[in-house]
C-alpha cells in the first residue's frame, strides 16, 4: 500500500479515528494492529520475515539483559569482598558471555537480510568468476522478492540489541509491544531508523487528542505529499525517458539527469520522511528528524551529517566506532605507528574503519556494484577532504574575508551539490561503466542546444511540466530558507495565526490536487528508499 | 588529568582544553581525533574505552573525559 494511494488515505483516516476512540491503554495495541495490517498489504509471505526478526530480537534481547542484570547484582552483593582486579575479571567474563549471545542475535538478524538481499548478488559474482576460469556450469540464482522495508526494520532491531548489550536500552518484556517497535508502520518503508530509548516510551504511552498538534502533523504530511507528488513524481517522468536510452541521451541530457535526480531524490525522500513524521505526530509521537537542509552543505562530510541522519548515526555508532577502537584495530594502530611513524600510523585504523563503513553503507543501499562504488566514492571524497583540511585552514587564514563571504559559501555549497549529484547518479544508471561514460559525456558531447529544443517536451519535460517543477522547487527552497533563517519550525511560527495557517494548508492541498502527478497518465511511483 | 591534557594538547595545540566544553558539539574533535585519542588513552593511561562510551557527553570536555576514565578504571 503506497503512501500516495487512495487506499492509504482511507487506511490512515480510519487509524487516526480509532486511535483516539479506543481506551488510551489500548492505543499501542491499535498501532500494532494497524502496522501489521499495513504490512500484510505488501504480501502475507513478507510477514514471515518481520515476525522472525521480532521473535529472535526479542528473545535475544531478554537473554542479554538477563546476563547483564545477574552480573550487576553479583557485583553489588560482592562489592566489598572482591578486589578491583577480581571485579574487572568477573565483568570481562560476563561481558564475553553476553557478547556471544549478542553475536547470535546479530547473526540471525543480519543473516536474514544477507540471504534475502545479497544471495543473488553473491552468486552472480561467483558465476562471473567461474566464467573467467572457463567453467561453463552456472550456479542457479534464487529469485527472492525483497520484503518491504527489511533493511530498515532489521537495522532498527539490531541497533536495539546492541543498545541492550551496551546497557543503553531496557530489554522489552512484552513481545507484542516489542513487535510494535519493530513494525511501527509510518517508518516501515523508509525510516527514520529509530532508537528504542527514543521511540518505545512514546509508542507505549497514552496520548490524548490535541487539535493543534494533530493539525501540525497534517501540515507536515501535506508538505511531504506536495514534495513527492508535485516535484518528485513529475521529474520522474522525464528521468525515465532519459534512463531508457543511454545511447541517445548523453552529454547535456546526462547533466540534466544528474541535476534532476538530485532534486527528485530530495523531494522523494524528504517528502516521504515528512509524511512519516507527520503521521507519527498525529499519533502524538515525535520521530527523529532525518534531514537538516543537506543541500546547504559546504563539504561532503557536512552533507552526510545532514542527509539521512539516522542511517549515518547508525553506521557511526554501531560500525565505525566499534571497529576503529576494537582490540585488533588498536594493535594495528600500535604496529603501524612503529612502522610508519605517528602521522601515518594513527590514520590507518580510521582509514580501515571508514572504508569498511562506507562499503557497508553502499551495500545497505543495494546488492549491486554501483551501490558499492557509490559508497567507496563517497568514502574517497571524505578521506581526501580530511587530508586536505590543513590546506583549507591555511587558505581560510590567508583569505579570511573571502572564505567567510556569502558568495564563497554559495560556491562551496554548489560544488558539494554537484559532486554529490555526480556520485549519486550511480544509483540512477545502476551500472558503473555506463555511469562513468555518462560523466565523461557531460564534458565531451557538445549537445547543450538540445535542452532548448523541442526534444525536452519529447523527453517528458514539456514547458508546463518544467514551469510547475521549477515553481514548486522554488517554493520548497523558499520555505527551507525561512526555516534556516528563523531556526525553528515554521508551523510553530504560524500557530498563533490560525487564518494564515489554515489558508496555507488549503493552498498546499489545492496545489497537490491540481499539480500533483497522479491519476490518469501517471503511474504513482514507490518511494526510492522503499526499495532499499 | 595532566596526562590527559597532554594527549589532548598534542592533538590540537591551539585549543585550551581546560576551559573548552563543546569539543564534540562544536566539531573540534572529529572521528580521526576521537580514534587517536582513544588509542593514546589506552596506551598511556592503560584504560580501554568501549564503543558504548563513545557519546558526546563523555567527550565534550576534558573534565567529562577524565570522569569517564576514572569510572572505567574503577570498575
Amino acid at each position: 500500500m503506497l503512501f500516495t494511494s487512495y487506499e492509504f488515505v482511507a487506511f490512515i483516516c480510519l487509524a487516526f479515528l480509532l486511535y483516539y476512540l479506543v481506551p488510551k491503554k489500548a492505543q499501542w495495541a491499535l498501532l500494532l494492529l494497524a502496522s501489521y495490517g499495513f504490512y500484510a498489504f505488501s504480501g502475507l509471505s513478507n510477514l514471515i520475515f518481520i515476525v522472525s526478526t521480532t521473535l529472535v530480537t526479542w528473545g535475544v534481547g531478554l537473554w542479554v539483559s538477563k546476563i547483564r542484570r545477574a552480573s550487576e547484582s553479583y557485583l553489588a552483593i560482592h562489592k566489598e569482598d572482591l578486589t578491583k582486579e577480581e571485579k574487572k575479571a568477573y565483568k570481562a567474563k560476563e561481558k564475553k558471555k553476553s557478547f556471544s549471545v549478542l553475536c547470535l542475535g546479530l547473526a540471525v538478524g543480519f543473516g536474514i537480510l544477507a540471504v534475502i538481499k545479497y544471495t543473488g548478488f553473491a552468486l552472480s559474482n561467483v558465476n562471473s568468476i567461474l566464467g573467467t576460469f572457463g567453467v561453463e556450469q552456472k550456479l542457479s540464482i534464487p529469485d527472492f522478492i525483497l520484503p518491504l522495508g527489511i533493511s530498515f526494520y532489521i537495522f532498527q532491531s539490531m541497533g536495539y540489541l546492541i543498545d541492550v548489550y551496551r546497557g543503553r536500552a531496557e530489554a522489552e518484556k512484552n513481545i507484542a509491544k516489542f513487535a510494535l517497535f519493530v513494525s511501527f508502520f509510518p517508518q516501515l518503508i523508509q525510516g527514520p531508523i529509530s532508537r528504542h530509548s527514543d521511540l518505545a516510551p512514546q509508542l507505549y504511552g497514552e496520548h490524548s487528542f490535541n487539535g493543534s498538534a494533530f493539525f501540525s502533523g497534517l501540515q507536515r504530511m501535506a508538505w511531504g505529499y506536495f514534495k513527492k507528488l508535485v516535484i518528485a513524481d513529475r521529474i520522474l517522468v522525464g528521468m525515465k525517458t532519459i534512463l531508457g536510452d543511454t545511447a541517445e541521451y548523453r552529454g547535456a541530457w546526462a547533466l540534466l539527469l544528474i541535476l534532476a535526480y538530485s532534486v527528485e531524490i530530495y523531494a522523494d525522500f524528504t517528502g516521504g520522511i515528512d509524511i512519516t513524521i507527520g503521521i507519527a505526530e498525529c499519533f502524538g509521537i515525535k520521530l527523529k528528524e532525518n534531514f537538516n537542509h543537506p543541500f546547504t552543505s559546504k563539504s561532503t562530510k557536512e552533507y552526510w551529517n545532514r542527509w539521512h541522519i539516522t542511517m549515518g548515526s547508525w553506521f557511526t555508532d554501531y560500525i565505525f566506532y566499534p571497529l576503529s577502537v576494537c582490540r585488533p584495530m588498536q594493535s594495528i594502530s600500535k604496529k603501524s605507528r612503529k612502522l610508519f611513524g605517528n602521522a601515518i600510523g594513527k590514520r590507518i585504523p580510521v582509514y580501515i574503519a571508514t572504508i569498511v563503513t562506507w562499503f557497508l553503507t553502499g551495500l545497505w543501499h543495494g546488492a549491486a556494484w554501483n551501490f558499492i562504488v557509490w559508497g567507496l566514492l563517497n568514502c574517497l571524497v571524505i578521506l581526501v577532504s580530511q587530508e586536505l583540511e590543513p590546506l583549507y585552514q591555511k587558505f581560510r587564514k590567508a583569505f579570511p574575508r573571502l572564505s567567510s563571504s556569502k558568495p564563497y559559501g554559495a560556491f562551496m555549497a554548489a560544488r558539494t551539490f554537484l559532486l554529490m549529484g555526480f556520485i549519486r547518479s550511480l544509483d540512477c544508471y545502476r551500472d558503473v561503466p555506463t555511469t562513468f561514460s555518462m560523466w565523461l559525456s557531460v564534458f565531451t558531447v557538445g549537445n547543450y542546444g538540445e535542452l532548448f529544443s523541442g526534444k525536452m517536451a519529447e523527453v517528458g519535460f514539456d514547458a508546463a511540466n518544467v514551469i510547475i517543477i521549477v515553481l514548486a522547487t522554488a517554493t520548497v527552497c523558499l520555505v527551507n530558507a525561512l526555516l534556516v533563517k528563523k531556526g525553528c519550525d515554521l508551523r510553530q511560527s504560524l500557530a498563533d495565526k490560525p487564518f494564515l495557517s489554515y489558508s496555507l494548508f488549503a493552498l498546499v492541498i489545492v496545489a497537490i490536487i491540481i499539480f500533483g502527478a497522479y491519476g490518469a497518465g501517471y503511474d504513482a511511483s514507490d518511494f526510492i528508499y522503499g526499495q532499499f | 588529568m595532566e596526562e590527559l591534557l597532554e594527549i589532548l594538547g598534542e592533538l590540537h595545540p591551539d585549543v585550551d582544553f581546560e576551559t573548552t566544553d563543546g569539543l564534540i558539539d562544536d566539531g573540534i574533535l572529529d572521528s580521526l581525533d576521537m580514534v587517536t585519542l582513544i588509542t593514546e588513552i589506552n596506551e598511556r593511561l592503560d584504560v580501554s574505552i568501549p564503543p558504548e562510551e563513545i557519546i558526546p557527553e563523555n567527550f565534550n570536555s576534558a573534565d567529562a573525559l577524565w570522569a569517564l576514565i576514572e569510572k572505567l578504571d574503577e570498575i
